[in-house]
């Protein structure tokens, strides 16, 4: 009898185990090194180049990422390390000082990333009264401003104003009156700035006249007068004025030359120095000379 | 003569370019199975100088990184009989073993165990012109051999110098440097249908691999299960397969002699199957089961039960005992020992100094076949395991896989053939400007 259940299946042949041929070209393909290299890193490489540049290429998301760029760069420059609080001013008088605090104009606190000290440096030494300037932020978030300041040597009168100059002639700042600065020699005249060192040898010779001498004058910007009380003047050469002004001096001392009634003391000619008298003291020569010669 | 080499010459180039990729594959094409071993060059002895074997007799140079055996489809009497399906197959097997080696293979040392190989002795001798032999002498001896008419469907696939000899001192390995009159050479020949070797090329090409090299079956089973005095004295390897039996004869570790009979392990199961009347797969399974060839009086007692599927009660409930299994089986075997000691007899195997024969291939594994091959191909007869490489798995250690082995030992190790000597360069054809580059090459 046969049995009732299903007959035992065959059992099937096992199905060719073989490979299609793209099927090992592939595999073969995956096991070449150079191939496997490529995909492990290229393949990664590939999708993150294509993610970013597709992000990139949104302007609003360009927009955000410089904008974060820039808050995160400012988070970092306005950290409490990098705040300038403070600004010292040393080696000027308080006069320089004060124009110094008010030409700057820094709003403090001010991070020191935004501080522009080669800027701050030409402002300071734009100023007339500032020979040089150095700049730096010095410890504890103070911005110090070390200036060497201009020390003037003379007094010009130029017109109304009266100007401090230093040894080179540069302009150093403004006297409102000479009672101010009565130590300094005083000088006027055009192109008188230019020739200070000159002046001030000048001054250095007349010095045992010094309390008579009231100043020099540049005249048609190539010799000097110099000027003393009682309206005299020692026209001086515009070659070698010091030895005419000796010998001016020798004479003073002589003859005391200065204190008799001389108008000028013309020694432009060297060879030929001359002595113009006030009227008065003409006319009283002239007399005298008359009242003998009719004598 | 130059020509007919280049090919073999273009193989000895892919196996330099493979050794130094450091990979490459054995492909053993069998008519049962194709196995495909994957060997990887990186031992010790890879980098050192050709001075003798080193150790482990030199295996220690690779080792095997991957294997795969799959069903053979469409090979007959170790022949390519149905190309689609052989190529299938290879591919089946090539990918196996890659993935189990994890690397990829190009090149592909092959065996082909068909092909009808005829063996030739040949002999050259040269007279030495300044009394020094040098390595142009051994290149002319060997070009100065006769060729027998071989045929137009043939092709050599091997040919190696097997003895020297020096005016009157023979039995030399290597003549250089010697001092004499007369190198004579002989060599021994083996040549194979031209359409099988032809087919096996056109099967790997297919399957996007380089042929590296290519070997006979026998010679690979012999070097690979034959022990080294074995090789020395003289001893026969009979390498019992699938679709064909091939035998080599070794003397002085040459081969020199190869023939196979087309008979094998295959046709015992046709006899099975034929016998009683069962599928081929049945027939197979009875026969690596029960299979044997010396009936004893308890074989008659023990039934085997041959089953079927037809849904015949009587039909598929069928039994047949031992001794009858060894009735069918033992005439085809006899018949095939019987067709080897004939070959082996025209070889005159008889007059070799020692006549060991060790049995080796798949079918070798049958159940009492020494005895009956001591019966029939004489006393000193063993079964052989090829030798163990390093690396191998063990399910790849039987004597099924002695032609593989052998052909990892061919890869490692190839003896030296025609081809590997300098064409004497009267032999070249009158190509004036290659004659001119080669000069250009000796002499800067």
């Amino acid at each position: 009898m046969r049995p009732l259940s299903a007959p035992r299946r065959p059992r099937a042949l096992p199905r060719d185990p073989a490979p299609s041929k793209w099927k090992y070209r592939y595999q073969r393909m995956m096991l070449t090194p150079g191939f496997r290299t490529l995909i492990r890193v290229g393949a990664p490489l590939a999708l993150v180049t294509l993610i970013s540049v597709s992000w990139i290429s949104h302007d609003a998301n360009r927009e955000m990422a410089v904008a974060k760029l820039q808050e995160m760069k400012r988070g970092v420059q306005q950290r409490p390390e990098f705040m300038v609080a403070a600004l010292d001013v040393t080696g000027a008088d308080d006069a320089l000082t004060t124009t110094v605090l008010t030409q700057l104009a820094v709003v403090f606190p001010i991070s020191s990333f935004d501080l522009d000290l080669e800027n701050v440096r030409s402002t300071v030494e734009a100023l007339d009264g500032v020979r040089s300037a150095r700049v730096r932020v010095g410890d504890a978030g103070v911005l110090n401003v070390d200036i060497t300041p201009r020390t003037p040597v003379a007094l010009w009168r130029d017109g109304l104003e009266l100007r401090l100059l230093d040894q080179e002639g540069t302009f150093a700042g403004f006297v409102a009156t000479r009672a101010q600065r009565l130590d300094l020699p005083l000088i006027a005249g055009d192109g008188a700035q230019a020739h200070i060192a000159e002046a001030l040898a000048l001054f250095r010779d007349a010095k045992p006249i010094a309390d008579r001498v009231r100043g020099l004058v540049r005249m048609g910007e190539r010799r000097w007068d110099l000027v003393l009380d009682r309206d005299q003047r020692i026209l001086l050469p515009g070659e070698n004025p010091v030895a005419a002004l000796d010998r001016v001096i020798v004479l003073h001392q002589a003859r005391d030359m200065l204190d008799r009634d001389v108008a000028v003391v013309d020694m432009r000619n060297g060879n030929r120095p001359t002595i113009r008298m006030n009227k008065e003291a003409a006319d009283a020569f002239r007399r005298v000379s008359q009242t003998e010669a009719d004598n | 003569m130059g020509d007919l080499y280049d090919s073999q010459r273009a193989m000895r180039r892919m196996r330099k370019a493979a050794m130094q990729r450091g990979v490459i594959a054995i492909l053993d094409i069998g008519t049962s199975k194709i196995a495909c071993l994957v060997l990887r060059f990186d031992g010790p002895e890879t980098f050192r100088g050709a001075d003798g074997i080193g150790s482990l007799a030199g295996q220690s140079s690779f080792r095997v990184i991957g294997a795969a055996t799959t069903r053979s489809r469409g090979v007959k009497f170790g022949e390519v009989d149905a190309m689609q399906e052989t190529e299938r197959a290879i591919r089946t097997a090539v990918q196996a073993a890659q993935k189990m080696a994890n690397v990829r293979v190009d090149h592909v040392i092959a065996c082909i165990a068909g092909g009808r190989p005829k063996s030739y002795g040949l002999d050259g001798a040269v007279d030495i012109e300044n009394g020094l032999v040098t390595d142009g002498d051994i290149g002319r001896v060997m070009a100065a051999c006769d060729v027998p008419d071989y045929g137009e469907e043939r092709d050599v696939l091997h040919a190696q110098p097997v003895n020297f000899a020096l005016d009157n001192r023979s039995g030399m390995a290597d003549p250089r440097g010697q001092i004499g009159n007369q190198l004579t050479c002989d060599m021994h020949m083996l040549t194979v249908d031209s359409i099988a070797l032809q087919n096996i090329f056109f099967c790997i090409k297919r399957c996007d691999l380089e042929l590296a090299g290519i070997a006979s079956s026998a010679y690979a089973s012999g070097i690979s299960s034959l022990v080294e005095d074995e090789q020395e004295l003289g001893a026969a390897c009979i390498d019992l397969g699938g679709g064909s039996t091939s035998i080599s004869v070794f003397m002085k570790k040459h081969m020199i002699f190869a023939d196979t009979v087309r008979m094998g392990g295959d046709h015992v199961t046709g006899d099975i199957s034929m016998g009683l009347s069962v599928p081929m797969a049945t027939a197979e399974r009875i026969k690596t089961f029960y299979g044997g060839v010396m009936a004893t009086g308890m074989d008659d007692r023990e039934m085997i039960e041959i089953g079927g599927d037809t849904g015949d009660y009587e039909h598929d409930r069928r039994t047949v005992s031992r001794a009858e299994l060894i009735g069918i089986m033992r005439p085809r075997v006899e018949e095939i020992l019987e067709e080897v000691r004939a070959r082996l007899d025209a070889a005159g195997f008889e007059h070799l100094p020692s006549q060991q024969i060790v049995l080796t291939g798949g079918a070798s594994q049958i159940p009492g076949l020494d005895g009956l091959a001591s019966k029939i191909l004489g006393q000193q007869v063993r079964l052989g395991r090829p030798l163990r490489v390093q690396g191998l798995p063990q399910a790849a250690i039987g004597p099924a896989f002695s032609g593989a082995v052998g052909l990892t030992l061919f890869a490692a190790h190839p003896q030296d053939e025609w081809w590997d000597f300098e064409i004497p360069a009267d032999k070249y054809p009158a190509r004036s400007l290659k004659r001119a580059v080669k000069w250009f090459k000796d002499n800067w």
